[in-house]
C-alpha cells in the first residue's frame, strides 16, 4: 500500500543549509515554524518544485516528487501542489475570475468559468468576479488566491506566510475560512508561519525550524509545553528557562523532585534524568499562579515560592509581571495575569506574593551551554 | 520633392528590423532579466556597446565583418549569389545589430519588473511555458516592449552612419531617406531635405506619441 501524504527529507550545506524530516498526512496541516532565515519558506519553495535541493527525497503519497540519488525532479506542473504565497503572487492584470480560471486549463472554456466562479462564490467572492486584484483588499486577494490553489484539486497545499499581510480582523475571519474548508479536503496541508499563536490555533502538528533544521515536531500544544531542548523552548517563546538539579524520582507519586535555589520543586515524572544531574526546566505561564500572601487560599498550593513584583507593565486586558525570587541579581520569574486580577489583588511593582508553579507544567530538559546558572541569558531569537 | 523610393526603403527596413527584433529581444531580454550564468555581465556590455560606439565605427567594422573576404560574406555570396554588403538584406542585418540595445534593454527591464512570486504562481497554476509567456509575461511586460519597438522603429528611420557605411547609398536598394535628405543638401534642394526632414520628424513624433498613449493608459489601469 503506497503511504499516504506528504514525506519529505531534504539535506544540503549551501547555499541555504537545511536538515529537516518532516511528514504530513492527508488531511492534516502541518505548521512549519521558525524565525526569518530558519529556511522554512526555502522547505515550502523546494516541496512545491520551485527549487532543487542536493540531497533527500519527497514523496506524496506513494509517489516520488523528488529523490537526488535517482535525479528525479518533477516540476510545479506535473505536482500539482497548490500554492498560496506571502503576497499571493495573483496575476495582476486578470480578474478574480481569469485568475481562477488559468488554475483549470485542463477543463473546456465554459466549464472552467463555470467552475471558477464557483470556487469565488465558495471563498465568499460573489459579485467580484471582474474586479482585478489592485481593487481588492487584502482578503480578498487572499480569498482569490485560496481559491486559485484550491482549484486545481492539488494533492497538497502549500501556504506560505498567508496570513501576515492582512489586518488583524481580517486574519481571524480567514482563519475560520481556512478551518472550514479543510473539512471539506483530505489533502496534506503546510502552512509557513513565524507565528506562534497562528500555528496553535491553525495546525494539527507544528515542526519548530531553526537554521534549516527541524528540531521538534508534535502537537502544537506539546512543542509549546513540554519543548525537547532549550533552544526549542527559546524559540517557543518560553522566558521562564531555568537551571536546577534532579533530586530523586517518586514513581508512585507521578513526580520528579528538583532542587532549584536551595529549594525542593515537584516536577511531572520524568525519570529520563538521571537523580544527580543537571537539566534546565521550563514552565508555561498557564502553570504558574499567583497569590499575595494575605489572601492565600487554605488548600495547599503546590511548589509554594514567595517573590517580589520588580515590573508591572500592563498590556492591553494583561498585566505583564517581572518577578524576583529571592536575589534580585538573579533571573527573574515573567508571569502574565489579567489586569482585574492584578487591580483585584492590588499587585503593583513592588508587592510581595506567592507563586506556586503547578507540578504538571514543570517540563525538564538537557542542560544548555547557553544557560546562566540559573537562567536564561539570550534572548529567544527576534521575530 | 519627395523621395518616395528611399522614404519606402525606410520604412521597410524599420519594420523588419522591428519584427525581427520583437522575438530576438523577447528571448534575450526575458534571459537576462531572470537568468543567472557566466559572462552575463560582458554579454550585457557587448550588447550596450551600440549605444557608445560612434556609428561609423561600428559601420566599419560591420563593413569588414560582411565584406567579401570576411568567412561571413564569402558563405552568402556562395549561397545567394551576390554580396551582403550594398544589399537591403547587408542593410538588415546592420539595422538589428545597431539596435539590439535599444530593443532588448527596455525589454529586460520590462521583465524584470514582473515578481518573481507571479512567475512561480503561474508555474504551480499549471501553465505550460508558451502559456505563462503569452498569457502572464508578455502582457506584463507589454509596455517596455512597445516602447523598445517603436525606439527601434524610429533609431532605424533616422540612423545614418552605419547605413552609409554598410549599404552605400544604392537607390532602390540602400538609400534610405536619412541619406537621402543628406543627399539633397549636398545638391541644395533644401526644400526637398526640408519636406523630407519634417516627414520624418512626424513620423518619429506619432511613434513616441502611440508609446506614451499606451503606456498612459496602462499605467491607470490597476496594478497590484
Amino acid at each position: 500500500m503506497p503511504e499516504e501524504g506528504l514525506r519529505v527529507r531534504l539535506r544540503q550545506r549551501g547555499p541555504i543549509a537545511l536538515d529537516a524530516e518532516l511528514v504530513c498526512a492527508r488531511g492534516e496541516l502541518l505548521a512549519l515554524v521558525g524565525p526569518s532565515g530558519s529556511g522554512k519558506s526555502t522547505i515550502l519553495r523546494a516541496i512545491a518544485g520551485l527549487l532543487r535541493i542536493s540531497e533527500g527525497n519527497i514523496t506524496c503519497d506513494g509517489e516520488t516528487w523528488f529523490e537526488a540519488s535517482r535525479r528525479i525532479h518533477l516540476n510545479p506542473r506535473q505536482r500539482r501542489i497548490g500554492i498560496v504565497f506571502q503576497h499571493y503572487a495573483l496575476f495582476p492584470h486578470l480578474s478574480a475570475l481569469e485568475n481562477v480560471m488559468e488554475a483549470l486549463l485542463e477543463l473546456p472554456m465554459p466549464r472552467r468559468r463555470s467552475k471558477a466562479k464557483d470556487w469565488l462564490d465558495r471563498l465568499h467572492l460573489h459579485g467580484l468576479e471582474d474586479r482585478k486584484p489592485a481593487r481588492l483588499s487584502g482578503g480578498q486577494q487572499q480569498r482569490v488566491a485560496v481559491a486559485r490553489a484550491l482549484a486545481r484539486e492539488p494533492r497538497a497545499l502549500l501556504l506560505d506566510e498567508p496570513f501576515s499581510a492582512v489586518d488583524r480582523s481580517t486574519r481571524e475571519k480567514l482563519y475560520e475560512e481556512l478551518a472550514e474548508l479543510r473539512r471539506d479536503f483530505s489533502v496534506p496541508v503546510v502552512l509557513v508561519t513565524h507565528d506562534l499563536d497562528e500555528a496553535l490555533m491553525l495546525a494539527d502538528r507544528m515542526s519548530i525550524l531553526s537554521q534549516g533544521r527541524s528540531l521538534q515536531t508534535g502537537l502544537p500544544f506539546e512543542v509549546m509545553t513540554r519543548p525537547d531542548t532549550v533552544h526549542v523552548a527559546q524559540l517557543v517563546g518560553q522566558k521562564n528557562i531555568f537551571r536546577a538539579g534532579v533530586i530523586e524520582h517518586l514513581p508512585e507519586r507521578g513526580v520528579t523532585v528538583i532542587e532549584w535555589r536551595g529549594r525542593r520543586l515537584d516536577a511531572r515524572l520524568q525519570a529520563k534524568f538521571a537523580p544527580g544531574s543537571q537539566v534546565a526546566w521550563t514552565i508555561p505561564r498557564s502553570h504558574v499562579l499567583v497569590h499575595t500572601p494575605d489572601r492565600l487560599s487554605e488548600t495547599d498550593l503546590e511548589n509554594r515560592v514567595p517573590g517580589k513584583v520588580s515590573e508591572f507593565v500592563r498590556l492591553g486586558e494583561n498585566a505583564a509581571l517581572t518577578i524576583h525570587i529571592d536575589d534580585p541579581t538573579r533571573p527573574p520569574l515573567f508571569v502574565s495575569v489579567p489586569l482585574h486580577l492584578a487591580q483585584h489583588y492590588a499587585i503593583a511593582s513592588g508587592s510581595e506574593i506567592v507563586v506556586s508553579f503547578l507540578a504538571e507544567g514543570i517540563h525538564l530538559m538537557p542542560p544548555d551551554k547557553a544557560l546562566r546558572r540559573d537562567g536564561p541569558i539570550r534572548a529567544p531569537e527576534a521575530d | 520633392m519627395m523621395d518616395w523610393r528611399a522614404l519606402a526603403l525606410s520604412l521597410e527596413l524599420a519594420a523588419w528590423t522591428m519584427f525581427i527584433l520583437f522575438p530576438v529581444g523577447v528571448w534575450l531580454g526575458r534571459m537576462l532579466a531572470w537568468r543567472q550564468f557566466r559572462g552575463k555581465a560582458l554579454a550585457e556590455a557587448l550588447l550596450a556597446l551600440p549605444l557608445v560606439l560612434p556609428p561609423t565605427v561600428l559601420g566599419y567594422y560591420l563593413l569588414v565583418a560582411f565584406g567579401g573576404a570576411s568567412p561571413v560574406g564569402q558563405l552568402y555570396q556562395r549561397l545567394f549569389g551576390h554580396q551582403l554588403v550594398f544589399s537591403f538584406q547587408g542593410l538588415l542585418l546592420a539595422s538589428i545589430i545597431f539596435n539590439l540595445p535599444f530593443s532588448i534593454q527596455p525589454m529586460q527591464r520590462a521583465f524584470e519588473a514582473i515578481a518573481p512570486e507571479v512567475r512561480d504562481a503561474a508555474e504551480c497554476c499549471g501553465l505550460s511555458r508558451w502559456r505563462a509567456l503569452w498569457r502572464i509575461e508578455l502582457p506584463l511586460a507589454w509596455p517596455g516592449i512597445l516602447s523598445a519597438l517603436v525606439l527601434t522603429f524610429a533609431h532605424t528611420l533616422g540612423e545614418f552612419g552605419v547605413v552609409l557605411m554598410v549599404g552605400g547609398s544604392i537607390p532602390g536598394e540602400t538609400k534610405t531617406i536619412a541619406i537621402s535628405i543628406y543627399d539633397r543638401v549636398q545638391g541644395f534642394d533644401v526644400d526637398s531635405a526640408a519636406v523630407m526632414s519634417a516627414t520624418l520628424l512626424v513620423i518619429s513624433l506619432a511613434a513616441i506619441a502611440i508609446t506614451f498613449l499606451t503606456t498612459t493608459k496602462r499605467e491607470t489601469l490597476p496594478y497590484a
